[in-house]
Formats: structure tokens, sequence, C-alpha cells
């Protein structure tokens, strides 16, 4: 019998091909839209700024709902975050919005940690994705993404430069997500003031390192777009979910004495270019950065920390494997050592306990042997002097006897005697 | 750190969806926030990466692989083995050739890779003739899974898992042979199958329709699930469409890859002395039905059935391996072995 041994080559060389006609493939991008829109999309973003700066309110102007809110108190101890889902629609896109907002940030008198909690949620969401995808039984497809995909920051729009907490924070930040700076309560600053505060802003980042997003320029459709945008950051934004009649239109604006700052007019500050660049042409490239970029840096640190390396290219899924069994059994030894010990010192503490308690015990019994020794003694004693007394009693009431007896000897003697006396006076 | 987050439940937004007109007064301009873009985003993206496919065909020599292929992408993707002299003897072992190919079309480009199994059912004794080409499945799978377990992975992992295998049976008219089902229930459970019955010529229509209600009958007594799987239908509609679809599996093709002159417009076609055959005329053969299946409409989910259904089932079934063979090495029982997560270090 002629065993079938396989023999198989693989074509390196991938060569171009032309197509004699229509084959039909060209609707694959849509096969594959069509998937993606009956299983909907995930956005998460992650907004920070100090408490009252405009975040809740530039959420609501960018996705245009009305998010439940509630203004946050100045006085928190320390920075918390809060998370909350939305589902939205338009048209037939189905967007499953996540919004996490700092609360208290910048309030506390000491912010070296403020950044930390951000640092640790950020941490958290790609530790849950890792775990999910480490999993033996698995479902990816079904999972929901809460990786942070983008990141609003807040600058206060002082006019002057960034504050030491910005910088810090978004230096901490920048490898771990995708920042996009933004100017708050825009409508503040002066044109010419806003220009050179845009300027500073930048050089300060660049001169400190921070890698904020930039929009992405490989592809040709959008390339010149997001080049012109990417001049424009950080966007000054201006929130407003009020809406004010300029002219015979509603439209979403501020009212002041002076005059109406209108958030969609272009003059007026950067809210459509911000809207433009984070939701219509960039979304679905913060979402593969997110996955590409900044997952699988964590990614990679993770595992290297927890001591997995790529060994040879033989044997990977073995060499994972090897080091987690490996690992695990250096733990579970160490475990059993430490039981031991433990189980060992218990011992040791009970015998000790039992010796003192030995001890103690033999003390009280020599100790109740004396009171014991010393009660006998002390009744011998008494007995001794019982008896003498008794002794003495017996003697005494014997010569008691005798005394009586011999008084009464005497007395009648006596008696005879006078009756003697008496019989022979009368004679 | 005792910082909380609170995740609140999911609630819809008050308005009820993001395009809305207020009644009375002044038309409300609820501007356009623009999600729906992402569709849009979605598809430069897809367009800029292309799309890789990977088609195994299995069948015995001289049934039509090769032709139907090139009829399938209109190229020459498949060279024929046609054997030149009859000193070359029939391959004593079965070989996998994979071939690949990138087609545009468009602006979608494609990286398609043919995978040809000649050999196959071609010996006298062909007891055991799917193992080479289970192994080189697995083998794909194993790739994959290798790639992916890297610290330092590549942003897109190559894809060389088959994503579908064309097996093509003679068209004796008659029943399945044991080859068949054995190649098919064995390799079912490990990769989409599309039966085909090929040279399909050589049947009337009504012999057709009877050789295909036996194979169905015999496909169904042995438990064999074909592509599509009931099971992996979605919804009530995906169910709709499939069931159409199951109810004409296996198609029968012809397959051809030139052109002859029929009522003025030039069509592939087989030309005989009784007429022409149109490859794509479906009232000749079902040629279009089996391209519309596979290229027009369910080539995403074919790939997303490989990659999301039968590759995890290949790494669940691997990882468990490893964790047993890893007790019997170190010596540990196996019930203290849990399939515990990563994490739990």
């Amino acid at each position: 019998m002629s065993k079938c041994k396989s023999v198989y080559y693989m074509d390196k060389g991938v060569r171009p091909l032309s197509l004699a006609g229509h084959v039909g493939f060209d609707s694959l991008p849509d096969q594959l839209v069509n998937k993606s829109i009956c299983q909907g999309f995930c956005f998460n973003i992650l907004c920070i700024g100090e408490t009252g700066i405009g975040k809740s309110t530039l959420m609501d102007t960018l996705f245009n709902t009305n998010f439940e809110n509630f203004e946050s108190s100045h006085f928190e101890p320390q920075v918390k975050l809060r998370a909350q889902t939305y589902d939205l629609q338009e048209s037939n896109v189905r967007l499953r919005l996540t919004v996490v907002n700092t609360v208290g940030f910048g309030d506390q008198m000491n912010k070296q940690e403020s950044y930390q909690p951000v640092v640790d949620y950020i941490d958290r969401q790609f530790e849950s994705y890792l775990q999910e995808e480490l999993k033996i039984k698995r479902s990816l497809h079904n999972y929901h993404d809460s990786r942070v995909h983008a990141c609003l920051y807040f600058i206060s729009p002082s006019g002057h430069s960034l504050k030491s907490l910005d910088l810090v924070t978004m230096k901490k930040l920048d490898s771990k997500v995708n920042i996009i700076p933004v100017i708050a309560k825009a409508d503040t600053i002066s044109k010419s003031e806003l220009h050179k505060f845009k300027i500073k802003i930048m050089s300060e980042l660049v001169s400190n390192g921070v890698q904020i997003y930039q929009f992405p320029l490989d592809d040709e459709t959008v390339a010149k777009v997001n080049t012109t945008m990417n001049g424009h950051l950080p966007f000054a934004v201006v929130g407003s979910t009020e809406e004010v009649s300029v002219g015979n239109k509603m439209v979403k604006a501020r009212q002041y004495p002076w005059g109406v700052v209108q958030v969609e007019n272009e003059n007026h500050c950067d809210f459509v270019k911000l809207r433009e660049m984070l939701i219509c042409v960039n979304m679905e490239d913060l979402r593969e950065q997110t996955h590409t970029r900044h997952y699988e840096l964590y990614r990679r640190c993770k595992l290297e920390e927890m001591g997995f390396k790529d060994t040879g290219p033989e044997s990977k899924p073995v060499s994972l494997q090897q080091t987690y069994e490996a690992k695990r059994q250096e733990f579970l030894v160490e475990l059993q050592k430490r039981e031991d010990e433990m189980r060992q010192m218990f011992v040791q503490r009970v015998k000790e306990k039992e010796s003192e308690l030995k001890e103690a015990e033999r003390e009280l019994q020599s100790r109740f042997e004396q009171l014991k020794r010393l009660h006998a003694d002390e009744k011998a004693a008494l007995e001794e002097k019982k008896r003498l007394l008794d002794e003495d009693q017996s003697s005494f009431s014997k010569r008691r006897a005798a005394a009586q007896l011999l008084q009464a000897q005497s007395l009648t003697a006596n008696g005879k005697k006078d009756k003697d006396r008496k019989n022979s006076g009368f004679m | 750190m005792s910082e909380a987050v609170v995740p609140d439940a999911m609630v819809s937004p008050a308005v009820g969806g993001l395009h809305g007109e207020k009644a009375g007064g002044p038309a409300v301009d609820f501007s356009y926030v623009g999600i729906d873009a992402i569709l849009e985003q979605m598809r430069r993206k897809a367009m800029k990466q292309g799309f890789e496919l990977n088609i195994m065909v299995v069948g015995q020599s001289g049934l039509g692989k090769s032709t139907l292929m090139n009829t399938l992408f209109k190229s020459k993707v498949s060279r024929k083995s046609v054997l030149a002299t009859a000193q070359e003897k029939i391959p004593k072992t079965i070989e996998i050739k994979s071939i690949s190919h990138d087609i545009e079309e468009k602006g979608v480009r494609m990286k398609l890779t043919v995978i040809d199994t000649p050999g196959f059912g071609d010996q006298i004794n062909n007891e055991n003739c799917w193992q080479p080409i289970m192994k080189f499945i697995n083998d794909q799978y194993e790739a994959y899974l290798q790639e992916e377990i890297n610290i330092n992975r590549k942003k897109r992992i190559p894809d060389s898992r088959v994503h579908c295998c064309i097996y093509f049976i003679p068209p004796t008219g008659h029943c399945l042979r044991p080859l068949d089902v054995e190649f098919m229930r064995r390799l079912s459970k490990v990769v989409n199958i599309v039966p085909v019955i090929a040279k399909a010529d050589t049947l009337t229509l009504e012999e057709r329709d009877f050789f295909k209600k036996k194979i169905r009958e015999e496909l169904r007594a042995n438990g064999i699930d074909v592509y599509p799987q009931k099971e992996f239908d979605e919804d009530a509609e995906d169910r709709m469409i499939n069931e159409k679809i199951r109810e004409m599996i296996p198609f029968a093709v012809v397959g051809s890859d030139q052109e002859y002159q029929v009522n003025g417009r030039r069509l592939l076609g087989r030309k005989t002395k009784w007429g022409t055959i149109e490859v794509e005329n479906i009232a000749h053969c079902e040629f279009a039905y089996l391209r519309d299946l596979l290229i027009r409409t369910h080539m995403q989910n074919i790939k997303d059935i490989t990659s999301s259904i039968h590759y995890e089932m290949y790494r669940v079934r691997r990882l468990n391996e490893n964790n047993t063979v890893m007790a019997h090495a170190n010596g540990i029982p196996e019930h203290h072995l849990s399939k515990e997560k990563f994490h739990s270090l």
C-alpha cells in the first residue's frame, strides 16, 4: 500500500494578472461594509479637562443629542472617570458611543497624581481586550470594544501657554491613546491672541516631546484636507446646545449682549473642523491606530513583563505555553513552599505553646502539691494539738473525777466524824 | 488608588435619532453629524489594503478543475496539468500546488491564491488521500496562529488560510462514491466545502436533478455540512437566502476559457457538433450561480466563517492539546491543570 506522502510548494512570486472580463469581486468592499452595518460600530471618546471647561456640552454639540449629564462639584478628593455608553443611529449606521469624562480633574490642591486614574482606566480597557484575546475559547467579533479610541484634551483658554498639569498629563498619555488637544471656551480669546496661543501650544508640545495624533496623510483622497487640518491644531471650539435665531435660521450659538457666537460658523470657531476630522474623515483611522499601535505596544510590554519571549521560529505556541507552564510550575512550587513554611511555623508555635502550657501545668501541679502538703502539715499539727488537748482534757477530767471522789470521800469521812462527834457529844 | 469608574448602563439618547425635525416654528436644522461617513472610511481602508482569497480545488484529474478556475476569474490563474506523454506516470504522491496572483477590478485589489491538488484520488489505493490536504489546511492555521501569538506582531498578519475548498464530483449520475463521502465528511469540519458536479454537460436536465437530489440526501445522511452551513445562519434573512442556495447545491458546472460566436455575441462556451454550451447561461449550466455565490455575494461571509469559526476551533484544539502535552511533560496530574487564562499568573 503506497502511503500518500505530500509534497507541496508555494509559489513565492505573486504575479499580477489582468482579467479578460468582469468577474465581480469589486463588490467585496460592499460585502464588507454590509457586514459592518449589521454588526454596528463602536467608538470610545475620553474627555480630559478641568471641571466646568465644557466637556459635556461639547459632546452634546458634537453628537447632536442630549447626553444625561450632571454638573460635578469642585470638591472631589481625587480624579475619577465616569463612562457612559449610548446607542446612536444615523441612517443605517448604528454606533455604540462611549463617552468617558474626568471628574474633578485639576481641582485638587496636589495635582501630582491627577493623571494616574486616567492612565489606569486606559490600561484597564487594554487589559480586558488582551485577556479576551488570550482566552482559549474567545469571541472577539462579539466583544464590546471599550478601548479608548480618541482622547480630547481640553486646554484652558488662558491665552498664554499650557499649564504644567497639561504637559505632564499629555506626556503620560501620548503613547497610550490618540490625543487631540482642543482649546475650550474659545469665545473668550480674540483672533490674534488665538493665533499666538495655538503656535505657543504646538511649540510647547513639540519641545516637550508630546506626540499628539496627526491626521493621516497616506490616503490621497483625504491627504489634502488632513494636511490643512493638521495645521489648525489645536482646534479652538465652542460648544452650545441652545439655539439662537440668526437671520431666518435657528443655529446653535451662544448669545452675548455684544453678539452671537455661532458654533457652526467657521469664522467664529473650529467646531466644524473638529467634527469633520473626528467623525467624518478619520474615525476609522483613529480606531485602527488604537488597535495596531497603542494596543500592540501595551500587549508587547505586558507580555514581556510577564516573562514571555519569542524564542525560536519553530516552537512559538509551545514556547509561550512552555513559559506559561514553567511560570505556573514555579508559582505552584513557590506556593507549596510558602504553605510548607507556614505549616512548619504553625507547628512550631503550637509546640511552643504546648510546652508553655505544660510548664504552667506543672507549676500549678507543684503548687497544688505544696499547698496540699501544707494543709496536711497543718492538719497534722492541728490533730496533734487536738490530741494533746484531748489528752489534757481527759487527764483533767480524770483528775477532776479523782478530786471529786476524794472530796466526796473526805466529805463522807467528815460527815461521819461529825456524826460521830455529834453522836458522841450527846452521850 | 481608590478611583472609582462608574459605567452607566446603556442609554438611548433622548432624541430618537440624529436626524429630526421640530414641528411648527422655523425649520430646525438638526445638522448632520456624519457618523455614516464611517462606511466610506471603511470602504477606503479596505480598498487601500486589498483583499486576500485562498481557494483550494480538489478532485480527480481530468475533471476540469483548472479550467473552472480560469473561467471563474476570467484569466489564466491555474495552469492545466496536461500529461504530455504516456511515459509520464501519474504522480505517486498528492502534490499541493499553491499559485498566487494579484488581480484588480475597478480599484479593488485582490491577492488570489489557487491551491491545486494534482494526484488526488488517482492512485489505485486511495485510503487516507485526504491526509495531505488536511495537513496542509492545518499547517496554514498553524502558521496564522504562530503569527498571532508572537509578541512582536506584524501589522497585518498574512492570511494563507484556505477559505474555500471546491470539491469536484465526477458526473456519474448515480450517487456519491465512498471516496467523495469520506473526503467531504472529514474536511467539512475544518474548511468550507463547496461541492460541484464537474463536466455537467454530460448529464441531461433530468439526470442532473436526480443526481443532485441523491447527492443532497447522501450528504444529509452522512451528516456532512457543506457551505453554507445551517448552523452559521445569522438571522432569518440570511437563512432565507441560504436555504435557496442549499436547495441548489451541488452546482452543476461547465468550465471553458474559449469564446465562441453565439447569436452575434462572443460568449464563453464549449462547441460541440450538436450545439454550443454557454457557460454563463443559467439554462445551460449553473456556473453563474456558483460564481455569484463565491464571488459576488458570499465571499466575505466565507472568509468570516473561516476566520471566526474554523480557525477558532483549530486554535482551541491546539491550545488545549498543549495543556495536556505540557502536563505529561512536567508530570503534573491532569486535573491540576485548568484551562485558565494567561492573566491568572
